[in-house]
């Protein structure tokens, strides 16, 4: 269930982008998005939930849910990095945690904001979906 | 009769920046981390890679010739450029972080010994500082920063008092700092560092491209510059060391090219510049290089220095209309770099929307860790960073289009 679910939630979110023809107007959008994004808890805004991009810093938490699920709550200092990872938790958050493992995230790619996973970005995006993909692969393994 | 400005005379020479990004022309304001190639140099190097490649210095044929030729003219071209008093004086290396490595293993671990001071300043690249602290924590030595004051020269009193309370063996620092764009007064830092008995080494990546350079006149030791900061290849940049000291420094890396005669009994090395020429170089580089340093002998570095200090000027006042946003170097004497950063806002989103309208610059802290630390930005800067075909309009347009961003981002 929970791998149509991540599919899913990446189509609403490339219905969502595709309402902007242009690039500028795509980014208003992801800041509109950095803006709102419920941040990670101040108390969990710790060097332990630090990821380091070489330019933007990210936080990620993740907490085991019921049934093998993987909640995630994610911020960064940089508003377009926030926005970003705000999509990416909207869309991994709460599924399971074998479907986040494995899941094909083509949604970036299919908005057109896929540089952002690029290393040269630097902006801990790449590492924060690395990171997700760990806990969930673990937590998947533990219950296996 | 309006004269024709620089960028008019120099653009036609530059075909990438006729490209759009993002559906936008190009305005490449981040030459600091890398300038575009003129069509000479990129022609260059087409040229002997279809016309007159061989391995150099030993092949009795024509090939050979012709490119020892060239890659030696390469050398005589920064050799003259800088004012060196002779080609054995100029190293071939990858780069100046290459170069300052060089010195660090080479003349540092057979002239560092347990307590002694490097003093480097606090605006240095990661490239003058790391090499240190590697050759320092091998041999007992220590590093030590000299200040940096809020408008981003360097602090005098502290460096005369660092001079004299440490004595070290070594003194580097930045000619032109990437960062802030600060010109140090490298001829006074070196006869104070001459008078307290160190040695002088002269990171001069970011000013080989915008000023001239006279390292007799300077009296340093050593200096390092780097080829595509200053219109030239990648992997390719020289060290300048004065010939008493390089004949006395030991060879660093060991193999072909930098001996004498090798055999199991004892190995002898090579003289002035080869010993410290190991393997087959980047031989297109550096006949690349010699191109790129003929044409801005040809636009003339005079007229450069010119034309990017009234830049960083218009810059300076452009951006000054910006509300909440603050300059970082406000040096009198600067090259062509403008670093900054807008209350609240992360200089990466800046820097994001500004890709996005076509413009490329650099954001965050520019490999001057320590340097942000001390001037306390966290998240780094926003840098523009001028070369000889940036024009006035394009700095206008980024005013705008950063107002933009500013906007999108409040």
């Amino acid at each position: 269930m929970s791998t149509e679910l991540i599919a899913s939630r990446q189509n609403d979110v490339i219905e969502e982008f595709a309402l902007f023809d242009e690039w500028m107007d795509k980014y208003e959008h992801l800041i509109e998005l950095g803006k709102d994004v419920p941040a990670i808890d101040a108390g969990r805004k710790t060097d332990d939930h630090l990821i380091k991009g070489c330019q933007s810093r990210v936080w990620l938490a993740a907490d085991e849910g019921e049934g093998g699920t993987v909640h995630f709550s994610a911020d960064s200092d940089a508003i377009i990095t926030k926005g970003l990872v705000g999509l990416m938790v909207r869309v991994l958050s709460g599924a399971d945690a074998k479907a986040i493992a494995e899941a094909d995230l083509h949604f970036l790619d299919a908005i057109g904001l896929h540089q952002h996973l690029s290393p040269t970005r630097s902006n801990g995006l790449a590492s924060m979906v690395q990171q997700m993909r760990l806990y969930a692969a673990a937590l998947a393994a533990r219950r296996a | 009769m309006a004269m024709t400005t620089l960028p008019e005379r120099v653009r036609k020479d530059f075909p990438i920046l006729d490209r759009e990004v993002h559906g936008k022309p190009l305005v490449y304001l981040d030459n600091a981390a890398s300038a575009q190639k003129p069509l000479a140099v990129i022609e260059g190097q087409r040229e002997y890679l279809a016309n007159y490649h061989a391995n150099i210095h030993r092949g009795a044929h024509h090939l050979a010739q012709l490119a020892t030729e060239a890659y030696e003219g390469g050398r005589s071209k920064i050799a003259a450029h800088i004012n060196a008093s002779g080609t054995e004086e100029i190293i071939f290396t990858a780069g100046s972080t290459d170069a300052i490595n060089l010195v660090a293993q080479a003349w540092g671990r057979a002239n560092l010994t347990s307590g002694d001071t490097v003093l480097v300043t606090r605006m240095e690249h990661h490239a003058n500082i790391v090499p240190w602290q590697m050759v320092c924590a091998e041999k007992g030595a220590q590093v030590v920063p000299v200040n940096v004051l809020e408008d981003g020269t360097l602090d005098l009193d502290d460096y005369r008092r660092a001079l004299e309370q440490h004595q070290p063996k070594l003194v580097g620092f930045v000619h032109a700092s990437n960062t802030l764009g600060t010109i140090n007064p490298v001829s006074e830092l070196t006869a104070l560092a001459k008078k307290a008995g160190a040695v002088t080494l002269i990171d001069g990546s970011q000013a080989v491209p915008h000023l001239a350079i006279d390292v007799q006149a300077i009296g340093c030791d050593f200096y390092v510059g780097t080829g595509h900061k200053a219109y030239g290849p990648t992997g390719i940049g020289f060290l300048f060391g004065r010939r008493e000291i390089l004949e006395a420094m030991p060879p660093w890396r060991g193999g072909g090219e930098m001996i004498k005669r090798v055999s199991f009994d004892g190995t002898t090395y090579n003289g002035l510049p080869h010993k410290f020429e190991a393997g087959t170089p980047h031989i297109s580089g550096g006949i690349a290089l010699g191109i790129a340093i003929d044409w801005i002998n040809g636009v003339g570095v005079e007229a450069i220095t010119a034309h990017e200090t009234a830049l960083v000027q218009h810059a300076h006042a452009a951006l000054g209309t910006l509300p909440g946003l603050r300059i970082i170097g406000t040096a009198t004497e600067k090259v062509g770099v403008v670093s900054l950063v807008v209350d609240g806002l992360h200089p990466y989103d800046l820097g994001t929307l500004l890709d996005g309208q076509g413009f490329a610059v650099r954001t965050g802290h520019h490999c001057t860790e320590p340097l942000m630390d001390h001037l306390g930005l966290e998240s780094g800067t926003l840098r523009m960073s001028f070369a000889a075909y940036t024009t006035r309009e394009e700095i206008d347009r980024a005013v705008i289009a950063l107002e933009r961003a500013i906007n999108m981002l409040r």
